[in-house]
């Protein structure tokens, strides 16, 4: 579904992405981890179309996102790490903005835009102006805005800052209801319980590169890990030595 | 506790201008700050030029002279006063209670007098720099005209800081008690609209006592009364009028200490008490500063009123267009400005009827069809300047919200589409509206009538395409308000092209124009005839080329903006 080959990103002469190969299939929930600064923002970026590769290409579907944008843009929801949303807009009216960016309207539209302000619990904030929501509220919202044109597949940064207890085991049902069903997610997130947890894959990003990629048990067996946790393996491939070192910082 | 310094509280302001200096730099910053530094240059030189001549003249003339030199720089300094008054209000309230790095500073251990300091420097410099910067030209001719000497420019600081520091206090401690009394978005839409209100009826008011007529001879019944009049302090209250007794009395060699000390006393005075009412008030004003503008819309008027209108559009257009429409007239920083545009159209029609062509006598035609023909530069210039603020900050606006736009399957073109349609409708029909009236009140001939509303068609749709254009060439996204995005360099570019463009449709359109009224003057039949519509379809291809070309460039450039 999602198909990156060779994609690449400088900022100048910072190498941000290099060279990133990988195939993320229908039906499956795929998780990136990684360093702060490790590239997993600029990936899902150009994944969205938002930023364009210096080199390489990014397939959704089989459509180019830089040649064929309409079609590939089509199937994908993004969700972006921070809620910058039109503050002036009630929540109902930013999702019936959304929808008609993707050519849609009418009943059908109001009947979604209702359910998913009911699942999101912001049905009684609907005719209130963004301005006034909360950040855990804008997040929903947001979240809401990728899921109301029925996409293909969900690309979402970060998909928990910001939410309470009870909107982030209701994003979890709804990612992997919506990957039963035949969707795709991609994620980046930082809490590697939920990683471990939810994802079908993992790909674990350092320094622009994919220094592991698969499932747990395959990555587990790569790195002869034995039993490892998610948390020691990524500790052992993006450098543990340094949070050692950490403590021993603090602890002085 | 040491207490950080007060510089030190300072030093990420400093240290992010300087940043942003050196990035411009970087990013062919030379050229860009040589045109800075020329259109500074040639206004600063205009100011100076104008009012030295003036000074000048009022210097030849004995007794009467200074003392309309002192009472124009009273009226300058005052108009100045009170400009920064209402600017430090608005910039007070950004400063002290809407700033991002407030949470930092209220949370970190810095006393209340530091962050009452550093934000009162803040507020001063962001309000005020602009202001100063137009003062040096008008003392410099003063220091001229009045041999003030080196020593003078000593002296015009030292009455000056004094004299910008007031407001800035006086601002804050308003901006404070008004933040207790509502929040302070609120506030903010409250003192956007009464400065805009204030400033309409200030122009109005001040064009509509016609102050002309004071320069007409038969206005001086009395000299001595007149004399009378122009010694008379205008209030001795007004700090304004101590800068005023401070420099005029430096001038004319008869220093007096008293002014410069009130200003300085009241100066230190006023800052002490503004930092006790801080030391009261802050800590209130700001947790009522968190609270947000909750706001119950239901939104069902626009989509039956401009959604209904716009059916026949592919969902995405009418969409994004209903979107722009609510944005703007749920901000109240940008709609309030439409209260200042009104004034401008009527104080420019005002101007049109009180020009002194209709006084009983046979008008020549030339005279009408050359006003006629001049208003079409005017007004291209007054709709330049309305696309300047509202249809040049369009794209720049988008920023936060790109990843939106990006990552759905929204057409760029279709995004530049509305925005167009959305600036230029209102621009042309306002457009429309200008010229017509005027050549009405101008009792202007159909001929010219026709020309100048196809003329101004043309040109609004060039100055609409260009404002797009360069607004997306210059973006802003990290500009929050509006207001300040014309501001910037990109706003200066694109009003030095439109004035080339202006002017270009104006050269060409003289020809035609002229021999119009010569076939006119010479009793011949006004025919259409080969040449004029051959220079009618250059000047509609220059309008076409300046509509065309800053879109393409505009969407070129949009499609390379990343976030």
């Amino acid at each position: 579904m999602i198909r990156l080959e060779g994609l690449t990103k400088h900022y100048g002469s910072f190498v941000a992405l290099d060279h990133v190969t990988m195939h993320v299939p229908r039906g499956v929930l795929y998780g990136c981890l990684g360093p702060n600064g490790a590239g997993k923002t600029t990936m899902l970026r150009m994944i969205a179309g938002i930023l364009r590769p210096t080199d390489g290409r990014v397939l959704i579907g089989g459509d180019d996102v830089q040649r064929h944008p309409i079609p590939a843009k089509m199937r994908l929801g993004f969700i972006p790490d921070r809620p910058f949303v039109y503050d002036k807009l009630t929540g109902a009216e930013f999702l019936r903005f959304v929808s008609g960016l993707y050519g849609q309207e009418g009943d059908a539209v109001e009947r979604r835009i209702a359910e998913l302000l009911e699942v999101f619990e912001l049905s009684s904030w609907k005719d209130e102006l963004i301005e006034a929501y909360s950040h855990g509220m804008r997040q929903k919202l947001i979240i809401s805005s990728a899921l109301i044109h029925r996409p293909e597949c969900i690309v979402v940064d970060e998909p928990m800052v910001g939410l309470d207890p009870k909107g982030a085991r209701l994003l979890k049902d709804i990612f992997r209801q919506f990957v039963e069903r035949g969707g795709t997610v991609m994620m980046s997130t930082h809490t590697l319980e939920v990683a471990e947890a939810m994802c079908d894959q993992i790909g674990i990003i350092q320094h622009g590169k994919i220094v592991a990629h698969g499932t747990m048990a395959a990555i587990r067996h790569q790195h002869a890990a034995g039993d490892a946790s998610l948390e020691e393996l990524f500790l052992k491939l993006t450098g543990g030595h340094a949070v050692r070192e950490l403590v021993e910082v603090l602890g002085k | 506790m040491i207490q950080p310094s007060l510089a030190h509280v300072l030093l990420p302001k400093w240290r992010t201008a300087r940043q942003r200096l050196r990035e411009a730099q970087a990013s062919g910053g030379t050229g860009k700050l040589l045109i800075l530094l020329i259109v500074g240059g040639l206004f600063w030189m205009g100011v100076y030029w104008a009012l030295y001549k003036m000074l000048k003249y009022f210097r030849g003339i004995e007794e009467l002279g200074p003392l309309l030199a002192g009472k124009l720089l009273g009226l300058i300094l005052l108009s100045f006063v009170s400009i920064l008054i209402l600017s430090n209000v608005i910039t007070a309230l950004s400063s002290f209670f809407l700033a991002k790095d407030l949470d930092l500073l209220v949370s970190a251990p810095v006393d209340w007098l530091r962050l009452y300091l550093a934000k009162l420097g803040e507020t001063l410099v962001h309000s005020s720099w602009m202001v100063a910067l137009m003062i040096v030209p008008i003392l410099t001719a003063y220091g001229v005209v009045y041999d003030g000497g080196p020593l003078f420019v000593l002296y015009a600081l030292a009455v000056l800081l004094p004299l910008l520091t007031l407001p800035a206090v006086f601002g804050s401690a308003l901006t404070l008690v008004l933040v207790n009394v509502f929040p302070a978005r609120r506030t903010r839409d409250l003192l956007s609209i009464i400065a805009l209100g204030a400033a309409g009826g200030v122009i109005l008011l001040f064009r509509i006592i016609r102050p002309e007529q004071l320069a007409r001879p038969e206005g001086f019944r009395n000299l001595l009364d007149f004399i009378a009049l122009l010694r008379t302090p205008t209030s001795p209250f007004l700090p304004s009028e101590w800068a005023t007794n401070a420099v005029m009395g430096y001038l004319r060699h008869a220093v007096d200490p008293l002014p410069l000390a009130l200003l300085w006393t009241t100066a230190a005075g006023f800052v002490t008490l503004g930092a006790v009412l801080h030391q009261r008030l802050f800590a209130a004003g700001f947790t009522k500063a968190q609270e947000g503008a909750e706001r119950f819309v239901r939104g069902v008027f626009w989509r039956r009123t401009i959604g209904a209108a716009l059916f026949p559009l592919p969902v995405d257009k009418r969409e994004f267009v209903l979107k722009d429409i609510k944005l703007f007239f749920r901000d109240t920083t940008q709609w309030s400005q439409l209260i200042l545009l009104a004034v401008l159209v009527v104080v420019y029609l005002f101007n049109i009827k009180a020009l002194p062509l209709f006084r009983g006598e046979q008008v020549p035609f030339f005279t009408i069809t050359l006003v006629s023909f001049l208003n079409l530069g005017l007004s291209g210039f007054v709709l330049a300047s309305i696309a300047a603020r509202f249809i040049f900050p369009a794209v720049s606006l988008e920023g936060r919200q790109m990843w939106l736009l990006r990552s759905s399957p929204l057409d760029l073109r279709a995004l530049l589409w509305s925005k167009y349609w959305v600036g230029t409708i209102p621009l042309l029909v306002l457009a429309l509206l200008l010229t017509g009236l005027t050549n009405v009140l101008l009792k202007a001939s159909p001929f010219m009538m026709i020309v100048s509303l196809t003329a101004i068609c043309g040109l609004t749709l060039a100055i609409a395409a260009l404002a797009l254009g360069f607004g997306a060439v210059y973006p802003q996204f990290e500009t929050e308000n509006a207001a300040q995005i014309p501001t910037s360099f990109g706003g200066l570019i694109f009003m030095m092209t439109t004035i080339v463009l202006l002017a270009a449709v104006i050269m060409l359109l003289a020809r035609p124009v002229y021999r119009y009224a010569q076939l006119i003057y010479d009793g011949r039949p006004a025919t259409v005839d080969a040449e004029m519509l051959m220079w009618f379809g250059v000047a509609a291809a220059v309008c076409a080329a300046a509509t065309l070309i800053p879109l393409r460039v505009g969407l070129k450039r949009m499609e390379q903006f990343e976030f």
